[in-house]
């Protein structure tokens, strides 16, 4: 923010320029990020607000563009397993895997079917600390700080359990084509055991701290509806769809994996605010946890990573499309293959852009503060959005 | 020499004593206010709080102010330079005036006024004017909707606040705060939070709301405002906001003490640390819960304001005189 | 009006709630770790950057056989290395200790790294280098108090900490 007179003034930048024109004169253009608190990093929203009513609001995307479907041009497949899981680095192993599963898809890569079991619940203990850290974060938007010290403590556990296997803390790179890298082990599964009956007990004192309190139904209640028809026309998924009723998620729609051996349900809030998503990331917790427990009952015996598994791929010259359910929603990779050792053309669908994109629509008209509350209910990840 | 000092009335030396007095024990109550607020947050959180410097980090909130004392004095391009540094003085200047009037113990009281309360009051009421130059000054646009925020906040709360003072008032007949000290017995039973519990409840929450605390802390709320209307101060400017954020909450709380909870009334020994134990505990008590809750919305403070305090603390008030007049 | 004022009690209520369990957890003791008084006890799978295994007889020697697989997986290129023949290499260190044992070594001479620098700056720790190593020979460090205050510190001669590694071993 230079000063008070961005109206007046030509030398901002294009997107400031961009978004002056208006026909009225008392409102006030505010750039709410870059830097901002409540934007998470490097998002920027030019805002019109009238007092504290927003008229106008336009997400500025860009600031940690890293190119990472370019890299995939030029990297072999090997190479390009760090990547992915650099673009939501809150749930890494959802990129990684559909990296991965892509590539096996193309090549028909036969994944034994306990690196499937490995995937699954690594994926969902992965899935469970993106909600955490989502939730305290949102909770911090909301003007709490205990909740996120809470969820902190919870999710640095599983990353510990993450840590004995994969070797990483965030930006797990832990699928291989045909498998995972390393095999887990019985600690593994008694501390991952151990730690969801503790999460069950956490998930009530969540509750009662957080999700029952009066001041938070206020403020998230009735708050950035969304109609499903607003979420069909931006192609937002994952909670912020089932937030709005609909119950779709890819791991029951097109199950991949070993998901349609376990049984869990897809939670789904017809409220349409900002309270419907967040029950359904609660709840999604639970189930992922559901999930986990059922996976280690029926771990199978075998090889972490087929035998046969190449080294240095070379897919056969085509396409592939394949889409799984991140925590965000629908992380999909379109994989174009010319027969060579480096991808043709590599495409990330990351689920927080189509998200973001309804936020004009659905900000109009608010105040700052429900902004600030709907732009948290979307959860979103800006390395993500930006790639 | 010593006639010119017999020439002073004595009233002036109290005063001047009283007075520096004052700033000793405001700066004392800040730096331990400071470390009883990180360290209470830490505990709720299950971590340490400040822990290096000194045993247990005592020494933390006087690093604190070193490190604000030896920052660069920075004013924004455009501002009002003068208005911008007038604004935290005229922030903290209230504050003292307003300790003044308060009874400490039993013989410890600067001035014993009859319109102990009413000044504090209207001290207190001298902050929304420093906030709102704090923000208009500050050429930034989150300042300025953080002092548009204050200002409706601070003076929609003095409506329910007085009028539930009011109600103690007419219990006791009088504005002075001694009196009203004194009047209380020395057990909890005989303090007028048993008589007054909804006033004491409305007292509680529109302090709350006045002080700029959490839950109420819309001013400065950081997740939508940055840091509301002292974005753009840093060093003693800074310093001198929060110095007095925390002085009006003393100041506060020793209302809440003297009017609810006997003030320096308690049981074997009235005296000073009576008046000063329950003045921690009010004050332990909102900084557990600025750590609990989630900040409400704007709208929401306002609505809180005039459709339940007000109409209950004017309800408050119609009861308080039926009974008195029965 | 009755399900309003119904529904604010419950709203206090609940506001008591989370004061309680606030003061459960005032109460309860902390999670977290002192750390330059205390450490992480349990730091099992922690990947560090590189370095170069020594061979079971020789600990001033590494396993690397200087295939470069390492340095053409690695997505950063982050690892150099040159390979020699160890005769051209060996030979000055060998007139020291004595001339019997570089002509056993002679006929099975393999090629080993004379140069092996990690630039860690640019290391993602993806683990490929670690498993795409034929011979084992890398492996990843657990020192998790890494820190320097330029670039360069980031730069490490490998080969020069295999040495370090078992000269401190020796002593």
């Amino acid at each position: 923010m230079s000063s008070m007179d961005l109206r007046l003034d030509t030398s901002g930048d294009y997107y400031a320029r961009k978004f002056q024109p208006t026909k009225r004169e008392d409102t006030l253009i505010l750039n709410m990020g870059p830097q901002h608190p409540s934007t998470h990093g490097v998002l920027r929203i030019l805002l019109e607000i009238e007092g504290e009513y927003i008229l106008r609001a336009d997400p500025v995307l860009g600031y940690v563009h890293r190119m990472h479907e370019k890299m995939g041009e030029v990297m072999s497949y090997p190479q390009y397993y760090p990547n992915p899981p650099r673009t939501d680095y809150l749930h890494a192993l959802a990129w990684n895997w559909a990296h991965v599963a892509a590539v096996e898809r193309l090549m028909g890569i036969e994944v034994p079917e306990r690196a499937e079991y490995i995937r699954v619940i690594t994926c969902e203990l992965n899935r469970i600390t993106s909600h955490l850290l989502w939730w305290g974060a949102y909770l911090l938007d909301l003007g709490a700080f205990t909740p996120i010290m809470y969820s902190f403590d919870d999710r640095e556990r599983i990353q510990d359990i993450l840590q004995r296997i994969t070797g990483s803390r965030l930006t797990y790179c832990y699928y291989r084509f045909g498998g995972v890298s390393d095999d887990i082990d019985d600690r593994f599964v008694e501390d991952t055991r151990r730690h969801c009956a503790v999460m069950k007990e956490r998930f009530k004192m969540f509750k009662s701290l957080v999700t029952d309190n009066f001041i938070l139904r206020k403020r998230v209640e009735e708050i950035g509806e969304i109609p499903l028809e607003t979420c069909r026309k931006y192609g937002a998924t994952g909670p912020v769809l089932r937030g709005s009723g609909k119950a779709y998620d890819v791991r029951r729609a097109e199950p991949y994996s070993v998901y349609d051996r376990f049984d869990f349900n897809i939670p789904a809030y017809d409220t349409c605010d900002a309270m419907g998503r967040y029950l359904v990331r609660m709840d999604e917790m639970q189930e992922s946890i559901k999930i986990i427990e059922q996976a280690l009952d029926t771990l199978p015996e075998g090889d972490y990573i087929h035998p046969k598994a190449p080294k240095r791929p070379k897919p056969p010259v085509g396409d592939i499309y394949f889409a799984l359910e991140g925590a965000r929603g629908k992380i999909g990779i379109h994989l174009v293959s010319d027969g060579g050792k480096s991808p043709y053309r590599i495409k990330l669908r990351a689920p927080g852009y189509s998200n973001l994109s309804l936020f004009s629509e659905v900000a109009q008209g608010t105040l700052i503060s429900d902004a600030v509350s709907i732009l948290g209910s979307l959860d979103l990840v800006i390395p993500e959005i930006d790639r | 020499m010593i006639e010119a000092i017999e020439a002073i009335p004595a009233q002036f030396i109290v005063i001047f004593v009283g007075f520096l007095a004052i700033l000793a024990f405001v700066g004392l109550n800040a730096v331990l206010l400071v470390y009883l607020e990180r360290k209470i947050a830490g505990f709720i959180h299950r971590r340490p709080g400040p822990y290096e410097v000194g045993p247990h980090g005592i020494l933390q909130p006087i690093a604190d102010g070193l490190k604000l004392v030896g920052k660069q004095i920075f004013t924004p391009t455009g501002a009002d330079s003068y208005l911008f540094w007038l604004a935290p003085m005229i922030s903290i200047a209230p504050a003292l005036v307003c300790f003044i009037a308060i009874p400490f113990g039993p013989h410890l009281q600067i001035i014993n006024t009859n319109v102990g309360l009413i000044l504090i009051l209207a001290f207190t009421g001298i902050n929304v004017l420093a906030l709102c130059i704090a923000g208009w000054t500050s050429q930034n646009k989150y300042s300025l909707l953080g002092a548009a925020r204050d200002i409706s906040q601070s003076v929609a709360y003095e409506i329910p606040l007085l009028i539930t003072v009011l109600s103690v008032v007419f219990m006791t007949g009088t504005f002075n705060l001694f009196d009203i000290a004194a009047g209380q017995g020395a057990w909890p039973w005989q303090w007028y939070i048993v008589y007054q519990p909804l006033a004491f409840v409305l007292f509680f929450i529109c302090v709350l709301a006045e002080t700029n605390r959490a839950p109420f802390d819309l001013p400065e709320a950081e997740s939508e405002l940055t840091a509301g209307f002292h974005t753009e101060y840093s060093g003693m400017g800074f310093a001198m906001f929060f110095l007095a954020e925390y002085a009006y909450m003393v100041v506060a709380s020793c209302i809440v003490a003297i009017l609810f909870l006997g003030g320096f009334q308690g049981p074997i020994a009235p005296g000073v640390w009576w008046f000063l134990a329950k003045v921690y505990i009010v004050l332990l008590v909102m900084i557990w819960i600025r750590w609990t809750f989630p900040r409400v919305r704007f709208d929401q403070l306002l609505n809180i304001c005039w459709k339940w305090l007000i109409p209950l603390a004017v309800l408050n008030l119609l009861i308080t005189l039926a009974v008195i007049a029965l | 009006m009755i399900k309003t004022l119904r529904e604010t009690i419950g709203g206090l209520w609940s506001l008591l709630v989370g004061m309680k369990i606030t003061a459960i957890n005032f109460k309860s003791p902390e999670i977290t770790v002192h750390y330059p008084r205390q450490v992480v006890p349990d730091l099992e799978g922690f990947r560090g950057h590189i370095e170069l295994v020594p061979k079971e007889d020789d600990p001033f020697k590494s396993k690397c056989t200087a295939c470069s697989n390492c340095v053409r997986i690695c997505p950063t290129s982050c690892i150099s290395m040159k390979a020699a023949k160890p005769k051209k290499k060996e030979a000055p260190a060998a007139e020291a200790e004595g001339s019997q044992e570089p002509a056993a070594k002679k006929p099975k001479a393999k090629p080993e790294p004379v140069l092996f620098e990690l630039n860690f700056n640019y290391c993602s720790l993806c683990g490929l280098c670690v498993q795409s190593c034929p011979t084992n020979a890398l492996r990843f460090s657990d020192d998790v108090y890494l820190a320097g205050f330029t670039r360069q510190e980031f730069v490490f001669d490998l080969l020069a900490r295999l040495q370090n590694q078992a000269q401190k071993k020796e002593q």
